[in-house]
């Protein structure tokens, strides 16, 4: 299974760098949601899949699966949207104020040109 | 290290920080006591430490040191240490008293009502302290760290007008080749350390034999005197001086010719001991001197600024010290005392050291108030100034007389003791001084012929020949009583020293030779300086100087055109002009190459090198590892998952409408969470499907108003192709990376401790739970932080369009 999910993660990251990469901001927003997920399953991954029960103590005997990269995905998931939810009224803002979402016309002017 | 037995603050200790904490409180008085002048208020302070190191005199005379040590970072050998010889008691009098009448004269130079003094006063006490600092260190880090403090206040101080453009330009220039010289300077430091295995200058001189033969003993001398001559502006270094004297007078009497340029004099003073076996040593100080001297005077006669000629002259007489410590270097060659004929040299470089403080003290003071009182210091409008100020004219004819090397003044003797020097340094048997030695004499002569000359010119030019009223931006007068009491005190030094030099030679000059040349014990020498040694070759010299100079002087319309020889564009100024200017534009050129302002540039930087650097690391450090074995079982409905997850987001790259492209990530999502739950994460899960729902809220609620996808036909081919590349590049890195930490189990997993605790230590049964909000409760804190934070910025985007809206209202 872990080898699955390497596969899937390469693709998930793979197609999230693509995107990254683009000219549209929506279209990188996308992106960083795809990442966030690659990176969760990555860390989910890394700590074995499947190796005991769910980690309630007294629900089911041990062993129980690794708790600790639960415990950082669960924080990782927040925080992203917390990201995600804030590039997104950037972006809609941006829009709305200039009137594109192509990253190369938002470039910043150089005060000294 | 060395054991040290001392560790305390010492008085000495507390006379340097004493400026430092002084300054601290002068904005405060500024503010509190605005109708009296700063000035009173500081000047109580070098007076004080002036009265506190004249009482050490005595106790240095007789060959008493006074160290004292206070650990700063004892583990890196870099110590507070403080060590007062005669040299250092030379130059803490130097720093303290020309620094008393400074302040004093300042009082009346600058008004109370139109400048800035507290910064003035800060500035000035700041570099006060940072000077004792470098004079009384023992330990060559501190030593550095007080040597740039004085580059940072004579900074501060010549762009104290900054409103003016070549303030600015003079300060920066003046850093810049200071710094430049500092930095290399503590290059030379570090390596002597490495070489001597302590920072202390003492214990240094304790091991110069060895220090003779290391590799690194020439590498280390050349960088330190980069740093000496750059900050005693030795030619080529020298043309940061006469841009500085862009500050105000009292600073340029102060730092720039009394004490600060002397610290690269101090340094090499110091440091001979360490040096002085290396005939390269020798051969670079002397000559470097003797250049310089030649090139400042010749220099400074075509200036048409007061303060510009005294600048060049303050270059040429610092290359003049320099020469001489150069030929007194010799000295340490020759055991026996009576063909120590060298050490002369040294002699005339510590006297003519205090010399020069005072008679160009004397003459910048001068220089100041003609400034002050005309409105001009170019000697083509001024003239005929003799009857106006008549005190103001004595003082000048002292200084300049002094400096031009006329009998009685002070200049005379060290002038004598000079030619002394030099002709001696020809009958040298060592260092090769057979071929090039005759250039020596030539060179001081020729040097000090211009320097008559343009003494001369100072005097005669500003008050004899025709007054120009018409000229003036005042009408002149001669100045308040307070500005010309400390000129009028310099010059009477200078008349003093000149009939009674024995006063300084047993007090001050002995000891300093001392700790120039410790190889000689005091009681070897007894320094006597005369003013009549009959008639010698260094009368004809003077003599010589005065005819040929005054010819010169008198017949200077007819010979002028010889500076025009080398044309404007080829000058060191311009040189440096260029330079700069060159380096401007190449680090603009070199940094637009990278930083272009496109935030994908910076994306596929970030990509590129996650891809490079951890890919380079899987292939070097062979962490590669691809094990089938030991997997968990493979479902079919986890399959199809997987493939779902993979699918959509490939297809997500092609799709062409917003809502597709937000549905799809919803859908990848949604397929995430069920991950969760089939990998025994039941709080993720829940986490996953709540978040994401609410995102797709989201991202559909912002629906209307985001923007089309831009189609993909605007991008050409090759820009999608390196995407492509850069992307498949970064997927198959974290592929590798997801197989290798599956097959490499390097160590335990960590969360037994959390299994083991969670119940005990928390009492909770939900692990995940009781990590985050117990055993991790500061990260999760943090995270609400970032939350917290993440919605007031959105909040504010939202209100700022409010506010433009309103402004927009009000404009209508």
């Amino acid at each position: 299974m872990e080898i699955v999910m390497a596969v899937v993660i390469g693709i998930l990251f793979m197609s999230a760098t693509y995107l990254m990469l683009s000219k549209s901001i929506l279209r990188i927003i996308i992106g960083t949601g795809l990442l966030s997920h690659g990176a969760h399953l990555l860390i989910l991954t890394m700590g074995g899949l499947k190796r005991g029960s769910v980690p309630l103590l007294g629900e089911s005997a041990g062993p129980y699966v690794d708790p600790l990269p639960q415990a950082l995905i669960l924080t990782a998931i927040v925080i992203s949207f917390g990201v995600t939810s804030l590039f997104l009224v950037v972006a809609y803002r941006t829009y709305q104020e200039l009137g594109t979402d192509n990253m190369d016309k938002l470039r910043g002017k150089e005060s000294n040109e | 290290m060395e054991f040290r037995e001392v560790e305390y603050m010492s008085s000495l200790h507390w006379a340097i920080l004493s400026p430092f904490f002084i300054a601290c409180f002068i904005p405060l008085v500024y503010k509190q006591f605005h109708r009296v002048h700063t000035g009173w208020f500081v000047l109580f302070l070098p007076i004080v430490l002036f009265i506190y190191f004249t009482g050490f005199i005595h106790e240095v005379g007789d060959g008493r040191h006074l160290s004292a040590s206070l650990g700063w970072i004892p583990s890196l050998g870099i110590n507070f240490d403080v060590y007062a010889d005669g040299l250092s008691l030379l130059f803490s009098l130097l720093i303290t008293g020309i620094g008393a009448l400074v302040i004093l004269y300042s009082i009346y130079y600058l008004d109370k009502d139109k400048e800035k003094l507290h910064t003035f006063y800060v500035y000035l006490l700041l570099f006060m302290g940072s000077m004792l600092g470098l004079v009384l260190s023992d330990n060559l880090i501190v030593l550095y760290m007080f040597w740039e403090f004085t580059s940072l206040s004579s900074f501060l101080l010549i762009g104290y007008w900054y409103h003016r453009e070549r303030s600015r330009y003079g300060a920066q220039k003046s850093l810049l080749i200071t710094v430049l010289g500092g930095l290399s300077m503590l290059g030379g430091f570090v390596l002597l350390s490495f070489m001597g295995d302590t920072y202390s200058i003492r214990e240094l001189m304790g091991q110069t034999g060895e220090l003779a033969t290391d590799p690194l003993f020439t590498a280390s001398l050349l960088l330190i005197l980069l740093g000496a001559f750059t900050k005693s502006a030795q030619f080529p270094f020298h043309i940061w001086l006469p841009d500085a004297m862009e500050a105000p007078t009292p600073v340029s009497a102060y730092l720039h010719s009394a004490t600060m340029v002397k610290a690269g004099i101090y340094l090499v003073a110091r440091l001979s001991p360490v040096f002085a076996e290396s005939s390269l040593w020798f051969w670079l100080i002397a000559s470097a001197g003797i250049l310089t001297l030649v090139w400042g005077s010749y220099s400074a006669v075509k200036q048409t600024d007061l303060k510009a000629i005294l600048a060049y002259s303050t270059i040429s007489q610092l290359g003049m010290i320099m020469s001489l410590l150069g030929a007194g270097a010799a000295a340490l060659h020759y055991e026996s005392m009576d063909k120590n004929i060298y050490m002369a040299a040294t002699v005339a470089a510590v006297f003519h050291l205090i010399n020069h403080a005072t008679f160009k003290g004397s003459l910048f003071m001068a220089a100041g108030i003609v400034d002050h009182e005309t409105g001009t210091r170019d000697i083509r409008k001024l003239g005929g100034l003799m009857n106006f100020m008549p005190i103001t004219f004595t003082i000048t004819i002292i200084g300049a007389f002094s400096m031009a090397g006329l009998p009685p003044f002070n200049g005379f003797l060290s002038k004598e003791m000079f030619f002394t020097s030099m002709v001696r340094v020809t009958e040298m048997e060592i260092f090769n001084m057979e071929t090039w030695g005759v250039l020596f004499p030539v060179l001081a002569w020729v040097g000090s012929i211009f320097t008559f000359v343009y003494s001369m010119i100072i005097v005669l030019k500003t008050f004899t020949g025709k007054f120009k009223p018409e000229k003036l931006e005042k009408k002149p007068h001669e100045a308040p009583l307070g500005m010309l009491i400390p000129p009028v005190i310099l010059a009477s030094l200078v008349i003093i020293f000149g009939f009674f030099p024995n006063l300084l030679a047993s007090t001050v000059i002995e000891p300093a030779v001392a700790a120039i040349q410790p190889g000689l014990s005091q009681k070897q020498f007894q320094i006597h300086i005369s003013h009549w040694h009959g008639f010698t070759i260094e009368l004809y010299m003077t003599l010589g100087v005065i005819l040929l100079g005054s010819l010169l002087y008198i017949t200077w319309d007819k010979w002028k055109c010889v500076y025009h020889i080398i044309p404007g564009r080829l000058s060191l100024n311009r040189m440096y002009d260029a330079l700069l200017a060159g380096m401007e534009r190449g680090s603009i050129g070199v940094t637009k190459l990278f930083m272009t302002g496109y935030i994908r540039t910076y994306l596929v930087y970030i990509f590129l090198f996650f891809i490079v650097s951890l890919g380079i690391t899987l292939w070097r450090e062979d962490a590669f590892a691809f094990d089938v074995g030991n997997t968990a079982p493979v479902r079919l409905y986890e399959v199809i998952i997987s493939v779902i997850i993979a699918t959509s987001a490939i297809v997500i790259l092609f799709a062409k409408s917003r809502l597709t492209s937000i549905i799809i990530l919803g859908a990848i999502g949604y397929m995430v969470s069920l991950f969760f739950v089939l990998f025994r994460a039941p709080d993720l899960a829940l986490t996953q499907l709540v978040i994401e729902t609410i995102s797709v809220a989201l991202f559909l609620l912002c629906f209307y108003h985001l923007p089309k996808l831009s189609s993909r036909k605007e991008e050409r081919v090759a820009f999608r192709l390196n995407n492509a590349l850069i992307s498949i590049g970064v997927g198959v890195i974290v592929a590798l990376i997801a197989l290798s930490s599956h097959s490499n189990k390097l160590f335990e997993s960590i969360s037994n401790y959390y299994i083991e605790n969670a119940y005990e230590e928390a009492g909770g049964k939900n692990i995940v739970n009781v990590i985050l909000v117990d055993f991790r409760g500061l990260d999760t804190m943090f995270e609400i932080t970032v939350l917290g934070i993440a919605a007031l910025g959105i909040f504010a985007l939202i209100k700022l369009r409010l506010a433009r809206g309103t402004l927009k209202d009000e404009n209508e």
